[in-house]
């Protein structure tokens, strides 16, 4: 049984939803780019810098001390949020782009050879698609690309027919973050096991809203950005498996990530820290942390359950009017809806629900080869958090029949 | 009419709309108006590429008065794109070179110029100046 959650003592958890914008109070329906951020995050940026800040690991001063202690404290955070083993498998990065860099490189490098492939899909994020077509034209490999359904699903015996023993690695979303849809990772990991192929999960547009196991779902490597689970921005994690990330070698040289350096030769510190590079940014890991310990405090299942509540009841109210074509229609979806208005650009649409203080994103949202595959240039796309309510769906809707009037 | 004269001409006219979206219903009915551009000029060659909506600028010289096509797939831009046209065409490359284009930003549309808008139009207001440039030296 989920509980119900008082959405609006949460909406006075984040001030910046009582700004307004040209006059009208702001509607921000574009969390799937950014979420914002709850007041406890910010203190704990505040609080660090005004009570903790020292440089952390290699400090015997008191404050050096406490601040390494907190960054640590952060590390199990994360760790106990995704359900991972050990803190040895989380590496702090700047965010999903970076952590999916470091795997092109470290893994890439390591473990690709001409000929082999690696298998990605048409509804991927930019960031799950450049940097393996860089590692590409270093390697000369193959990306292999997994189709999509009508329902803009995986095409699961699409992917089968993919795997194969030149495969090396499986790199996919968790959540479309165009179209929405939930993959079945779980089923998708052990399809690829059984060929003894790794997988990495891009859960960017995932671990904001709904509860993500590793246990469960036994991904080998697994990536998300703080500032898309109200956190800070500039920070990431890197999940991979401790057999894994043993194997890998370090992806920036530096500080932090030795155990001994001399001028011939470098032993690398051990894990993760070998693969932190330089000052690790010790404020946004414990304002990440503080984050996922607001969001535990309301349970990842009982948002998940509110936002599926936001997600049907607009997804009902926007068939219904006129002209309106949603992207994206798996049964399993999670509160992104992606559409277009009979040949309104979505320029156009965009600038007006602006204009009326509603926040969408509009164009092709980082997944260009998605957007070909649908044969259309954009979408708007309009993603619900768990602070946004049934009102605010009600003047997104009323916002777009007033604007498709217009034209 | 000078160009300073068309621009106040529109300044004046946009004042009568106060709230934002009556200014745009009227903005959508001036790009809607904008005739299509001739499939001869709306070729990759002439395409502004924005990362939101894209424009397409052609330019005729003739009797050394520059004339500007121009069409989007946006409507408001083309709203903007039909203003900016109508406001620089039928001058000649100097005219134009000297022009100060301050309308846009008097009747409150600066925002869709700012780089970080992406739709083309900062470009294209580049491309006019750099069309009646390349004219002028033609001579
Ligand atoms: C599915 C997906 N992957 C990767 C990213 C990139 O995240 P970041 O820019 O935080 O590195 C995003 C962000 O839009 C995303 O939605």
């Amino acid at each position: 049984m989920t509980e119900k959650l008082d959405i609006k003592a949460i909406r006075n958890d984040f001030p910046i939803l009582s700004r307004t914008v040209y006059d009208r109070p702001l509607i921000y329906l574009d969390n799937a780019a950014t979420t914002q951020k709850p007041r406890c995050v910010v203190e704990a940026i505040e609080h660090v810098y005004y009570h903790q800040n020292a440089n952390i690991h290699r400090g015997v001063h008191y404050l050096s001390q406490r601040a390494t202690e907190a960054h640590e404290t952060a590390r199990a955070t994360v760790r106990d949020f995704i359900h991972a083993t050990s803190s040895n498998e989380i590496v702090f990065t700047r965010g999903t782009t970076e952590a999916i860099n470091l795997l092109a490189t470290s893994y890439g490098e390591t473990f690709c050879k001409e000929g082999d492939e690696i298998i990605i899909s048409a509804m991927e994020h930019h960031a799950n698609i450049v940097p393996w077509q860089m590692l590409r034209d270093r390697k000369g490999i193959k990306l292999k690309i997994v189709p999509l359904t009508e329902l803009g699903e995986l095409d699961i015996p699409a992917f089968e027919q993919l795997l194969s023993g030149r495969t090396k690695l499986v790199s996919l979303a968790h959540v479309s973050n165009v179209l929405g849809t939930i993959n079945p990772v779980k089923e998708i990991i052990e399809k690829a096991h059984a060929h003894n192929i790794p997988v990495l999960i891009d859960g960017a547009q995932a671990v904001s809203h709904m509860p993500v196991d590793m246990q469960q779902i036994d991904a080998d490597f697994y990536v998300f950005s703080g500032h898309k689970i109200y956190g800070p921005n500039g920070i990431g994690v890197l999940y991979g498996k401790e057999k894994w990330l043993d194997m890998l070698p370090p992806y920036h040289g530096g500080g932090e990530m030795i155990a001994h350096v001399t001028f011939e030769k470098t032993i690398f510190a051990d894990l993760p820290f070998k693969f932190e590079a330089g000052t690790p940014d010790y404020v946004g890991s414990v304002a990440l942390a503080t984050a996922m310990n607001y969001l535990s405090s309301f349970g990842m299942e009982n948002i998940a359950a509110y936002e599926n509540d936001l997600l049907r009841d607009a997804t009902e109210k926007m068939m219904k009017i006129d002209g309106m074509r949603i992207y994206g229609t798996s049964p399993r979806k999670s509160s992104v809806i992606s559409f277009l208005v009979n040949d309104i650009h979505p320029f156009d649409m965009g600038t007006l629900l602006d204009k009326l203080g509603i926040a969408v994103r509009t164009g092709h949202h980082c997944a260009m080869p998605l957007m070909s595959a649908l044969g259309i240039d954009g979408t708007l796309r309009a993603s619900f958090a768990f602070y946004n309510t049934h009102e605010e769906i009600d003047a997104l809707i009323a916002g777009i029949e007033r604007i498709t009037k217009m034209f | 009419m000078t160009i300073n004269e068309k621009q106040d001409q529109i300044v004046e006219t946009f004042e009568e709309y106060t709230d934002w979206m009556d200014k745009y219903a009227y903005l959508i009915e001036i790009g809607n108006n904008l005739s299509p551009l001739d499939p001869k000029s709306k070729v990759n060659q002439n395409l502004i590429e924005g990362c939101q909506s894209r424009v397409w600028l052609d330019a005729e010289y003739t009797n050394g008065i520059i004339h500007f096509m121009a069409e989007s797939d946006a409507v408001i831009v083309k709203g903007i794109v039909s203003l900016l046209i109508d406001v620089v065409s039928g001058h000649t490359p100097d005219e134009i070179l000297n022009t100060d284009l301050y309308f846009i930003d008097k009747i409150g549309l600066k925002e869709h110029l700012s780089p970080t808008r992406a739709n083309g139009l900062l470009a294209m207001v580049k491309q006019i100046k750099l069309y009646a440039l390349a004219f002028k030296t033609k001579g």
